[in-house]
């Protein structure tokens, strides 16, 4: 069985609410050090088994079309086969 | 005149809009499943709110996967008179029938409240009855109504005139102090290039009698059936 990891989260400039939030919650709990949080998305799947090359075209495509939007949101993906 | 009220499962506005089609405009309305693959029979279709898939992944993006959406498509291409509200809205955007992404409000909350909208392009088919820069008070409520576009696309829209609604003070001050959500420039309303096709936060359909608190929504209700009757200005 292949394996799919996909990380998704808003572009960099556009302002991310709920990165905000959780950097003002972190800074009051004395997380001084923390100077910017992006809350982002995270999908595994389990794929049939095929070339990776190929895995990663379908993967990257069903990013396109489904798992991201590409107007506000950059995705990486990785694939273990 | 017929209207199609477009049901996904999750979508909760349906009988409202049903309701205002019906009994206050007093004309013929059916539900149109998700399934379905022919709207032709319609004049105007809408797109309800609610939270279509649980609002899962991104709100409207696996709506918009639904068989009715390549046959509102077609009907579209063909000129027919599409609104999507508050989810319907979404589901729109995510389809690519109107330009741009919705975003999560800026303050993290689901606002459900009376806001004031500004009628930026008083135009056939959807604000006819309203004057440009007319204040029209209506609901919202939603949970992710901050509208983005890239800056190419939005300079484009605003010299088409697609923005149609923006919030506002009561007085039609367009300002930050009176943005509920973060849309980029207020934005509350936008159509397609064509000008057919409408997507709109605010809900018209809870807006549409006296006893709810306003009727403005009857200025979009009206200026629609002002076009399919034939007698817009």
């Amino acid at each position: 069985m292949a394996r799919a990891r996909v990380h998704i989260r808003l572009k960099e400039g556009i302002l991310d609410p709920q990165g905000k939030a959780t950097l003002g919650a972190l800074k009051s709990l004395g997380y001084e050090e923390v100077k910017d949080v992006r809350v982002g998305k995270y999908i595994e799947m389990e794929l049939e088994n095929g070339s990776k090359k190929q895995l990663e075209s379908r993967v990257n495509e069903m990013c396109e079309r489904l798992l991201a939007n590409p107007i506000i949101e950059d995705y990486w993906l990785e694939v273990e086969d | 005149m017929h209207f199609g009220v477009v049901v996904f499962p999750g979508s909760n506005c349906d009988g409202d809009c049903y309701y205002v089609i019906k009994d206050v405009l007093g004309k013929d309305v059916d539900y149109v499943w998700h399934k379905s693959t022919d709207v032709s029979r319609f004049d105007c279709l809408v797109l309800p709110g609610g939270s279509s898939y649980g609002d899962y992944l991104r709100t409207g993006a696996i709506a918009r996967f639904s068989p009715v959406v390549e046959a509102i498509r077609r009907f579209a291409e063909g000129g027919g008179l599409v609104v999507g509200i508050g989810n319907g809205f979404q589901i729109l955007l995510e389809s690519g029938l109107l330009p741009g992404a919705m975003m999560r409000n800026r303050g993290l909350k689901f606002i459900c409240r009376f806001v004031n909208i500004r009628v930026e392009n008083a135009c056939a088919p959807w604000t006819s009855m309203a004057k440009t820069g007319q204040v029209l008070r209506i609901p919202i409520a939603h949970n992710e109504g901050n509208y983005q576009a890239p800056p190419d696309v939005l300079e484009k829209m605003e010299e088409r005139g697609q923005i149609i609604f923006r919030y506002c003070s009561p007085e039609g001050e367009v300002s930050d102090e009176f943005n509920p959500n973060g849309a980029i420039g207020n934005i509350a309303g936008i159509t397609n290039e064509e000008g057919n096709v409408l997507g709109l936060m605010p809900h018209p359909e809870r807006a549409s009698e006296e006893i709810l608190g306003s009727s403005d929504g009857l200025f979009i209700w009206d200026s629609i059936l002002a076009k399919l009757e034939g007698n817009t200005k």
